[in-house]
């Protein structure tokens, strides 16, 4: 197995475990890239990347700009903000006036669920999920498996707890997709008005007490409460929220056994995680970003040598 | 599909030492010198020197790091497989430092070519040698040749040299496959 299954990253439901392997067997190789004094490597020197943008976003565009221009490809911006997408132009239009300037690969953030897929079968170019609406957000749970397997050795076997805002975090859909496939245990934390009905089928165990859920797991994924995708009150306070489902650093003390702190930012420090939490020896949340760079060269390497 | 031996065990072993004699000779102490086996299989012969100039000539401290290649290549994409890539392992300095680069087979030399440019997100080092345990003649596409040369062997371009090593194919052996 030398190459990937797919000629697109939209989804980690549309991967096996074999292409995992192979990102994270890549990834390893770039990050020894990215700690070196000169970074840069030139194999994608005659591919161009569109980054096409059509929600805000700061880590994941930055870390897949650095990526790109690690990896020496020719980079160009698009924010919906600012662009004709305001005077009207259907997306397909918008693609595909980009792809005319000679573009290889789309990496696209959109809030419309499956909108990666849309264009996948509409367009002639590699496309990469950068998260669509709730749906998923592949590149994220693949560095958070990358960072798990690089603190914990492996991530089969391993019990992980992601808490939070289960219903409209494509974070949680694309982990549970992620860690399911390389064999560890998931449970989902949360109140019940944001866990999903049904969630069970996708194999995953429900836990309303967050004590009991961080008492079990060897790994917690502490998920930030999306204000803006809230459009009713799914809980009665921020603060009811906090005391419930926020861990402080007293709460981790008193676990049975020293967890790894996960987040994929950006954090709501107070809220979801207390800043001593997220700043403590347990906390792994930096090492996802700089995991993610290297990630993300994997994934684009890995698509950018199948573009014939 | 064809295959002759074209070094034995015993030659081989008789190769290695003569090569360790020559790096010997223009390193004498191996104090400002590094050596690099290039990624996959000229780690082998980078580790066979190593040991023998320890082992054999006393030489206490060598630098030994092996360097990937791979994303430095100039045939990305334009095969069918994926370009895999293998561990780099660096843990010295090489600025100012007289590297060797060691193969197992010099071909056309474009390996070469990516490895002058992978060297240099490592430092400016003081100078660059080459050492191949098989120089393929007239098969070169770039002007590059070996300062220190095993075997000289003319092979056709459908021909290919097959080095094996004990530790890692179970024994020491150069072939030359025919088609």
């Amino acid at each position: 197995m030398s190459e990937l299954s797919v000629r697109h990253l939209l989804g980690i439901k549309y991967l096996n475990e074999a292409d995992i392997q192979l990102i994270f067997e890549t990834a390893d190789h770039f990050k020894e890239v990215i700690n070196r004094s000169i970074k840069k490597v030139p194999s994608l020197r005659d591919i161009t990347i569109a980054n096409v943008f059509f929600e805000n976003s700061t880590r994941t565009k930055l870390s897949f700009e650095l990526a790109e221009k690690r990896l020496s490809a020719d980079v160009i911006n698009f924010s919906a903000a600012q662009s004709s997408v305001k005077k009207g132009e259907t997306l397909i239009d918008t693609v595909n006036n980009i792809l005319s300037m000679k573009v290889d690969m789309v990496v696209m953030r959109h809030p419309n669920p499956g909108a990666g897929i849309f264009l996948s079968k509409n367009v002639k170019a590699s496309i990469v999920n950068a998260g669509d609406g709730a749906h998923e957000h592949p590149t994220q749970a693949l560095l958070d498996s990358f960072s798990i397997r690089e603190k914990l050795g492996d991530v089969a076997g391993k019990k992980v707890v992601i808490v939070g805002d289960i219903l409209h975090s494509r974070v949680a859909l694309s982990n549970i997709f992620a860690l399911k496939l390389q064999g560890a245990t998931v449970k989902v934390c949360g109140p019940k008005t944001l866990i999903p009905k049904h969630i069970e089928s996708l194999g995953v165990q429900v836990e309303t007490n967050l004590r009991r859920a961080l008492n079990w797991c060897d790994v917690a994924n502490m998920l930030r409460i999306q204000n803006e995708r809230m459009d009713l009150s799914y809980f009665p306070t921020t603060r009811e929220y906090t005391q419930q489902f926020g861990v402080n650093k007293a709460l981790l003390d008193s676990l049975d056994k020293e967890i790894t702190i996960m987040h994929p930012g950006p954090i709501n420090r107070g809220v979801e995680i207390t800043s001593d939490v997220a700043d403590s020896k347990q906390s792994i949340i930096l090492n996802q970003v700089e995991n993610g760079v290297a990630i993300r060269m994997a994934v684009i390497y890995l698509l950018a040598s199948k573009i014939k | 599909m064809s295959q002759k031996v074209l070094l034995s065990s015993k030659e081989i072993h008789i190769i290695l030492h003569r090569l360790a004699c020559q790096l010997l000779e223009n390193h004498l102490d191996f104090k400002n010198t590094v050596l690099i086996g290039i990624q996959p299989r000229g780690i082998f012969v980078a580790q066979r020197l190593a040991k023998i100039l320890k082992e054999e000539y006393g030489v206490k401290h060598i630098h030994l790091g092996f360097l990937d290649i791979t994303f430095y290549r100039d045939d990305f994409r334009r095969g069918e497989k994926t370009l895999e890539a293998n561990k780099t392992k660096i843990d010295f300095l090489i600025e100012d430092k007289k590297v060797v680069f060691i193969d197992d087979v010099l071909y056309t030399g474009r390996s070469i070519r990516a490895a002058l440019t992978a060297i240099q997100s490592f430092g400016r080092p003081m100078e660059i040698e080459l050492l191949t345990l098989i120089d393929r003649r007239f098969s070169r596409h770039l002007p590059i040749q070996p300062n220190y040369r095993g075997r000289q062997v003319d092979a056709i371009n459908e021909e290919k040299v097959k080095v094996m090593w004990e530790e890692n194919d179970g024994e020491d052996v150069v072939y030359l496959v025919g088609r």
